[in-house]
């Protein structure tokens, strides 16, 4: 099976943004136009994360999501305020393949259960914002929202047991001490992470060059590693990425 | 050309209306058996549980109607799957349309459930399906699949060899979303709506 490249974009009011630290968005380009450039560069799947949904307590406006559907033809994951049973239909409805839920799953861990049953594992994707302090990792909430973010006193590697055992599909670690940086992925706590995970993993936080894609499918085994800024900015094109994955020995899906 | 696809309760079926009509098709998304039986193509989505779609196509009086179909049916992933005999997933009877049972993937170390992810595939039979397709990639997401069998077109590989696309008849099915699979998938489903009538 071929590692999957998967670029999140942050939408705001239909369009993509990207903010430095979650402060001060700024406006990157049409959500349209972009996903059907990732798609055609061979990006695997694409993540949308409706920035100001969440921590407003908004619900995803769902009319950009059938757009995208119509759009391209490669899956893509919605995540940003989805908080219900009904909220995640609606999402899945206009054409998402997956949904994304992050502080609402902490709040009601079993929102997951109730999502499972109502749609199968596989829509059903977990996202986990964690930080790493002195070997320890602890899992943060409302982390769309700087002056809300949220420490609910959880142990990472204890949600991500908990999260399995409810059935989620997939689980996207975040991990927020290397995001932004662009030095690397949190290799150690990804691999943590992978040794207690039978579902797929996907690497999030610390993109910055295309070793950091090889150490992260190499040495953590994640199934998939998504970034933001090195794709927006064109820092890394991926055919080139995908190239020297490729040359790494690391199987991809051409483009 | 009328296509009909099958609305069997699943949550996310749009995606395929989605592909048919970037195709040109006018898909009838319908549980109408006299629009089932009348189309020329009917497809057969599928997202969820064996045993809640099979109940939803009984309610429906679904049932029979596509296993007497002659026209070309295509089912996808879970619709695919509910052509076979059976399914351990939750120890359904299915349409019984191929004489096999769908399995659970095997819990083997290093090995994800649920396949979520792109594969190549290898015809195995040539077909006007998947000509042209051998060695291409699609998008993958189940924890089920069918065993190989004289049925199998195309097979795939997640921890063990698999049935990624199938054929009995005038009924063909595909394991993966063509609908999600880029340029691969909808050439599939183009050489769907191309094939000859059975």
């Amino acid at each position: 099976m071929a590692r999957r490249i998967v670029p999140c974009l942050d939408v705001r009011d239909g369009q993509v943004v990207k903010g430095v630290r979650f402060r001060d968005h700024r406006v990157m380009g049409d959500i349209i136009d972009l996903a059907a450039r990732y798609r055609d560069e061979g990006a695997d799947e694409l993540v949308f994360y409706d920035i100001t949904a969440s921590p407003q307590g908004r619900s995803v406006d769902v009319d950009w999501v059938r757009r995208v559907s119509e759009t391209i033809d490669i899956p893509f994951c919605v995540a940003g305020g989805i908080r219900s049973v009904e909220s995640a239909g609606q999402v899945l409805a206009q054409g998402a393949d997956k949904i994304s839920i992050n502080t609402p799953a902490l709040e009601d861990p079993g929102l997951i259960d109730r999502l499972v049953r109502a749609f199968g594992s596989q829509c059903v994707v977990i996202g986990v914002d964690s930080i790493a302090d002195q070997g320890a990792y602890t899992v943060r909430s409302h982390t769309g929202d700087p002056d809300r973010m949220r420490t609910p006193g959880r142990q990472t590697m204890d949600w991500l047991r908990e999260v399995v055992e409810r059935g989620a599909g997939e689980v996207v670690l975040n991990c927020m001490s290397a995001d932004g940086t662009r030095a690397g992925y949190d290799i150690e706590q990804l691999r943590a992470a992978r040794e207690l995970l039978p579902i797929p993993l996907v690497a999030s936080g610390g993109a910055g060059s295309p070793d950091h894609f090889i150490a992260v499918f190499r040495q953590a085994d994640v199934d998939a590693a998504l970034a933001a800024t090195v794709f927006h900015s064109g820092q890394i094109p991926i055919p080139q990425l995908k190239n020297t994955l490729a040359e790494a020995g690391i199987e991809v899906r051409p483009c | 050309m009328a296509i009909a696809v099958v609305d069997s309760g699943g949550a996310n079926i749009s995606s395929v209306l989605h592909a048919l009509r970037r195709l040109g098709a006018e898909p009838n998304f319908t549980s109408s058996p006299a629009a089932i039986r009348a189309a020329d193509r009917v497809i057969l989505p599928g997202v969820g549980a064996a045993g809640r779609a099979m109940e939803i196509l009984g309610q429906r009086g679904l049932a029979d109607v596509i296993r007497e179909l002659k026209q070309p049916v295509l089912g996808i992933c879970l619709g695919m799957q509910l052509l076979f005999e059976s399914s351990e997933e939750d120890n359904a009877s299915l349409l019984g349309l191929i004489p096999a049972r769908v399995r659970r993937l095997p819990e083997t170390p290093g090995l994800r459930v649920p396949h979520m992810g792109w594969n190549a595939i290898r015809n195995l039979r040539p077909d006007p399906l998947t000509k042209s397709l051998n060695g291409r990639w699609f998008y993958f997401v189940h924890s089920f699949a069918a065993p190989i069998g004289d049925w199998t077109l195309s097979s795939s590989v997640h921890g063990e060899p698999f049935s990624a696309v199938v054929q009995r008849d005038n009924f063909r099915g595909a394991q993966f979303h063509p609908e999600r699979s880029a340029g691969a998938g909808a050439a599939l489903l183009r050489h769907f709506m191309e094939s000859p009538p059975a």
